[in-house]
């Protein structure tokens, strides 16, 4: 047990250690300051955009309205483009495997969970996509909707931060050239070293031991591998995702893969910080948020070593940790560690079944999903926790006489409009098509395990689509049209929808005149608010969904003790 | 709140209280009417889910089987429950609004329409209604008359019974050209002579038109903290709505099925019912309290407006010292004697009529000064506060003046004469004392000083204290000198002063302010005043102020007492933390609740552990759930209607202590109420 939490600790001090670190470098990286990459990058830009007919990058500024509409428009035409590719993957080149194209309704379920950073997958990666599909479509948009992700979280703080928003295709770029793509380098070359693939030969056949032939699925997994956990897409090169050896071979590389999913959400309250000039308050935050997370990983890996009960019963010997749906190479204290984390950063990629996670786990992974801000997802999760911030002070503002201010600006009725329908789109996107579905089980659900855990399981596709994870209660029947439909239409609402608010927001706040801070002003940078934030994201966010935890994961649980 | 001296507040236009419960409850059933219950959204969803259970109660299989024996007998106690929590918000309401009426109809009391007389463009007078006049109209009132509208005195003089409204007894002196003088309110009641008055309002414009309608209720418009709090109750609302109206297939899947009056009991106690039942009684209160105070607010905005007062530019004469400097000495100069500058001092001030002006009379009597001349022969010069300066001018044209020191010397310059060496160091003396030094001269001559005494108001040290934890800062305004003003500002702890001022200087400070990103609140009484009174995020006018500055500003005070800004600025803080601790109180409530309601309704999926309350049964869970819910309501008609009690603190001190009481208690206090409720009802043998 000890080794076990002390590889979690040990993780956690690292992600930690990383934080001022990226979080100062993606700082310097849009306030526009000289990074050691610009050395490098800059002659380069300035020889190839022109060549494309672009200008370099220049610090112009959009209002709110015209940065949606850039976002919007750009994330439009590129997931037309995949889809294009997904639907002609059989034409063309890259497909050793001769697959056709997929039904309209999955290839379309598949390019918005991309195009949203979720990267649901209901269909299994090897066998369904071609490498074209798999690198120059999904590949492609796991570095754009990890771009897009960012730069909205940037363009919102700095509006939140009383500055313009700037330029949405600067932003991407920037985001793209300075961030993802440089760390994805170095990360896949770590990858393959450690043991990772990277190829474009077709399958290898191998006569084994017994003497049959055995077809061993490979391709170019690492570069794929790293910005899948960077970006916090999740969507697997292999159908069983990072849990597959050729995805996540060794400890070392599940290391590597820990500190890619975990690096930019924890850091970018880091870089909030700078833009606020108010580390104290960054760090204030990071800490409310550790500590949930802390207790969801201790709740996880407890559950988890200490096995399900109904097993051990039927065991002579000492408990065993639940080690069903888990790898041998990871054990019970790496998987619990990564399903947390992978719920919480909307990562989404699993290094095993979460589906069967004891039930504390299974609490923890659907509690994730629905705040969405224990670290959350790709610069969006980082934007929505300033949303339970505003809507902290909005109450608390009141409780000191004042019309409640945040960084010195008024929030006053459209801020409370726009960051109620960031609060109101996850019921929504959630609760809806999972009653939809409970109601016609037999019609539409697939589900493999009635009771508590097949609610689950529907409640957590939705979550995990609104929430744009990608990870799954696997067990669903789910490449269904009903499925791919209703789970595209939660990936829209929860992607968009709170896009366009957290835009609309900022810029709002951008146009108001700052207040000066004088004692009657709220601080909000002290522990007694960061404290009653978390409370406000406890009651405000949780309780929406208190009923079905309680009808999932918690009668799931009394059901196992007995 | 730390309320002013008795003396400084007179609640006079007394509400009658008699009656207001009976019309409460009686008003409680008129509001169930669809109509007017929808424009409360929070409510008027529990409303239609007592009646849905209502519904269920007469046929329990209406929407679906769920009947066994007692059935009919949970549904109907659910009703009742459901219908006395609508009841109860209406009644915080009605409360709200009849203190309001009675407000307003002491107030309106003043003002029963009368005969106006209408002076006609020939010069005749008809006889018309008095609320048919129009602004401008000029009318004509004679005593005994009630005067019918607000009006500025263009002719004529008269004194006027403004007890009215003001509660000062004492007749006050109309006439008009006067600043303070010329203005009057409609409902005082002229008692000699008669006057010639402009009318400065249209019909329902005036004052107390619009203090009834705000203390009314009845055409308040929200305020925007209160818009934007409606917002967010509204999506929480919204919110639950989505969570119960999915819950039945969820339930149904784990063979758990609910009936419909347990998920709208559900629904009702998760909405917030209990901020959404008393949110408009706290504004109607909070305007209630602000006419208790004898203040005239335009707009309830100007009220919430208060709390966010970042500056407080204040007057220093009859703000922070006692309206009236006294003379107190008189110095001589340049070889002169007291005697001689009490002579000089007397005849300067000959034509003097403010109290200042008196005092010097006063004392230049006592030392023994007598005028040895025909006070027809002499002219006063007016003081003007371009020349700061006034006077008289006798026989042969000898100039006597007094006035401000350097005024006084730029004057004697004029004339040729010379400065004094020992006239500096006099007039610092008498500054550092806190005194205003008025020079007095005869011709080229400088006399000597008159030593002008300043009184602090007592108490005004600590306000400024209190303003200042609460992040308030002061700007104490003075036409005194640097040195006085510097000393009167230590003295009563002011953070910043501005001597020398004159009215442009006013509405800079403001502009200024204002540039800062800071909202500023000021008073004022006189015309120049106008522009700064617009000027200011709210100005309070006094009512013996003229017209024009009254109109130019939010509020007015109808007891004329500049200190009381103070008092608005809690007021308006009062509002807002009434507002937000009974929103967070009502919120933190769901935890509970949800405690009690949740495990009692999923009984039969093995939940029951979250029952960490021990409620004796699933229906006795639901029941206390709700009856806490109803009865929560009433409970808080107190903390609605007086506000939240208000402390000087720092923003910081009364969120720590806010979220004690009403966050965590929020959280705490229900699990306790619904486990007392749960033992009564199972005693009773409801549950």
């Amino acid at each position: 047990m000890g080794q076990g939490f002390l590889q979690i600790i040990l993780t956690l001090v690292l992600v930690v250690i990383i934080t001022p670190l990226l979080g100062n470098y993606m700082a310097r990286v849009f306030l526009g300051k000289q990074t050691f990459l610009d050395y490098l990058l800059k002659p380069i830009e300035s020889r190839l955009y022109p060549l494309f007919g672009l200008r370099m990058l220049e610090a112009t500024n959009s209002t709110g309205l015209q940065y949606v509409k850039d976002v919007i428009a750009s994330n439009l035409v590129m997931g037309i483009l995949v889809y294009l590719i997904l639907m002609t993957q059989g034409f063309l080149p890259l497909n050793p495997t001769n697959l056709s194209a997929p039904s309209w309704h999955l290839a379309l379920h598949t390019t918005i969970s991309f195009l949203t950073n979720t990267d649901q997958q209901h269909y299994s990666g090897e066998t369904t996509l071609s490498y074209t599909s798999q690198v120059l479509a999904l590949g492609f948009l796991m570095f754009t909707s990890a771009g897009t992700g960012l730069a909205v979280a940037i363009a919102f703080i700095r509006g939140l931060t009383g500055q313009r928003l700037g330029n949405f295709y600067v932003d991407l770029t920037l985001a793209i050239t300075r961030i993802l793509l440089p760390i994805s380098i170095v990360g896949a070359i770590v990858l393959l070293i450690s043991g990772v693939p990277e190829t474009l030969f077709p399958p290898v056949t191998v006569t084994t031991l017994e003497g049959a032939n055995q077809v061993i699925a490979v391709g170019p997994v690492a570069h794929f591998e790293i910005i899948k956990q960077l970006g916090e897409n999740g969507g697997g090169f292999f159908g069983i995702n990072s849990a597959h050896p050729y995805e996540n071979p060794n400890p070392f590389s599940n290391l590597v893969a820990i500190l890619a999913m975990m690096s930019i959400p924890t850091s970018l309250i880091y870089t909030y910080g700078i833009f606020a000039n108010n580390k104290r308050q960054a760090w204030l935050i990071y800490w409310m948020i550790f500590s949930i997370f802390a207790f969801l990983i201790i709740i996880t890996a407890v559950g988890e070593y200490h096995g399900n009960p109904l097993v051990n019963n039927n065991l002579l010997g000492e408990s065993q940790p639940n080690l069903e749906g888990k790898e041998v190479r990871f054990g019970w204290s790496q998987t619990a560690l990564w399903a947390v984390m992978t719920t919480s950063t909307m990562c989404g990629a699993v290094n095993g079944m979460l589906d069967s996670l004891m039930p504390t786990g299974g609490f923890s992974t659907m509690f994730n999903l629905f705040l969405q801000i224990i670290w959350g997802g790709q610069g969006t999760g980082t934007a929505y926790i300033f949303i339970y911030l505003i809507l902290t002070v909005f109450l608390t503002g009141l409780m000191v006489g004042r019309t409640p201010e945040f960084l010195g600006r008024k929030i006053e009725k459209p801020e409370i409009v726009l960051a109620s329908v960031i609060l109101l789109v996850h019921p929504i996107a959630i609760l809806i098509p999972s009653a939809i579905t409970l109601a016609f089980p037999e019609t539409l659900a697939g589900i493999s395990n009635p009771g508590f855990h097949g609610l689950s399981q529907v409640v957590f596709e939705y979550a995990s689509a609104a929430a744009n994870n990608g990870s799954g209660l696997e067990g669903l029947g789910d490449n269904t049209l009903w499925w791919n439909l209703s789970a595209t239409f939660s990936l829209i609402l929860g992607r968009y929808v709170p896009i366009i608010a957290l835009l609309l927001l900022a810029d709002n706040m951008s146009r108001k005149q700052p207040v000066p801070l004088t004692s009657g002003t709220l601080r909000t940078d002290t522990v007694l608010f960061t404290s009653i934030t978390a409370g406000v994201i406890l009651i405000l966010g949780a309780l929406t969904f208190f009923p079905v935890l309680a009808l999932g994961a918690i009668a799931e649980g009394f059901q196992l003790a007995g | 709140m730390n309320k002013p001296p008795r003396s400084q507040r007179k609640h006079t236009p007394k509400a009658k209280n008699q009656g207001l419960y009976t019309r409460a409850i009686k008003q409680s059933f008129i509001k169930l009417n669809p109509k007017i219950a929808i424009k409360n959204p929070v409510m008027f969803l529990v409303w239609i889910g007592t009646i849905i259970t209502f519904l269920v109660t007469i046929n329990p299989s209406l929407f679906g089987d769920f009947n066994d024996s007692n059935q009919r007998l949970f549904n109907g106690l659910i009703t009742i429950i459901l219908f006395f929590t609508v009841l109860f918000a209406n009644f915080a309401e009605a409360v709200a609004e009849g203190r309001g009426k009675a407000q307003a109809d002491a107030l309106r009391a003043t003002k029963s329409d009368t005969v106006a007389r209408l002076i006609l463009p020939d010069g005749s007078i008809q006889e018309v209604n008095s609320t048919t006049l129009k602004r401008d109209d000029q009318i004509k009132v004679i005593a005994g008359d009630i005067i019918p509208a607000d009006g500025e005195v263009i002719g004529g003089m008269a004194s006027v019974d403004e007890s009215a409204i003001t509660g000062e007894s004492a007749p006050v002196l109309k006439q008009p050209g006067t600043d303070i003088a010329s203005s009057v309110t409609g409902g005082t009641r002229i008692i000699s002579d008669e006057l010639i008055i402009r009318v400065t309002v249209d019909p329902g414009k005036g004052f107390i038109d619009r203090m009834i309608n705000l203390v009314e209720g009845a055409e308040r418009s929200k305020t925007p903290n209160e818009i934007a709090l409606t917002v967010l109750l509204a999506v929480l609302t919204q919110v639950f709505l989505i969570v119960i109206a999915t819950m039945p297939p969820i339930a149904n899947y784990v063979n758990n099925p609910v009936s419909i009056a347990v998920l709208i009991s559900l629904l009702v106690a998760l909405i917030p019912t209990t901020i959404g039942g008393l949110l408009s009684a706290i504004g109607i209160a909070g305007m209630d309290r602000v006419a208790q105070f004898n203040v005239i607010a335009t707009s309830g905005r100007a009220v919430e407006a208060c709390g966010d007062i970042n500056t407080l530019v204040l007057d220093k004469t009859g703000t922070i010292t006692l309206g009236n400097r006294l003379a107190e000495e008189f110095i001589p100069v340049n070889g002169h004697t007291v005697t001689e500058v009490a002579n000089i001092a007397l005849i300067s001030s000959l034509f003097d009529e403010t109290p200042e002006g008196r005092s010097i009379v006063d004392l230049a009597h006592k030392l023994g000064s007598q005028v040895d001349f025909d006070i027809n022969t002499a002219t006063g010069i007016e003081f003007s506060a371009r020349t700061r300066m006034s006077g008289t001018d006798v026989e042969n044209g000898i100039e006597i003046r007094k006035g401000a020191v350097d005024a006084i010397k730029g004057f004697v310059r004029s004339r040729g004469g010379n400065i004094p060496d020992d006239l500096d160091q006099t007039y610092e003396k008498v500054s550092r004392l806190g005194g205003t030094p008025l020079a007095v001269c005869q011709g080229d001559d400088i006399y000597g000083v008159i030593y002008l005494k300043d009184i602090i108001k007592p108490g005004i040290r600590e306000r400024f204290d209190q303003m200042r934890r609460m992040g308030i800062r002061t700007i104490m305004l003075t036409g005194d000198n640097q040195i006085t003003a510097s000393v009167i500002a230590q003295e009563a702890g002011v953070d910043d002063f501005i001597a020398e001022a004159t009215p442009e200087d006013k509405i800079e400070v403001i502009r200024r302010e204002q540039a800062k990103g800071k909202l500023v609140a000021m008073t004022g009484d006189g015309t120049n005043d106008a522009p700064a009174l617009a000027q200011a995020n709210v100005g309070v006018a006094m009512n013996s102020g003229t017209q024009a500055a009254k109109e130019a500003a939010n509020m007015v005070d109808l007891d004329s007492d500049p200190t009381k800004l103070i008092d608005i600025v809690t007021i308006g803080k009062q509002l807002l933390i009434t507002r937000g601790a009974l929103t967070t109180f009502s919120i933190a409530n769901d935890v509970a609740k949800y405690f009690a309601i949740i495990p009692a309704i999923f009984a039969s999926t093995g939940i029951g552990a979250l029952n960490i309350m021990g409620l004796a049964s699933s229906q006795s869970a639901i029941l206390s759930a709700l009856i806490y819910n109803a009865l929560i309501i009433p409970a808080l008609i107190p903390i609605a209607l007086k506000g939240v009690k208000f402390r000087a603190l720092t923003a910081d001190q009364l969120l720590q202590r806010n979220i004690l009481i009403y966050g965590l208690g929020g959280v705490i206090a229900p699990f306790i109420a619904i486990k007392v409720i749960d033992v009564m009802v199972s005693a009773v043998g409801l549950g």
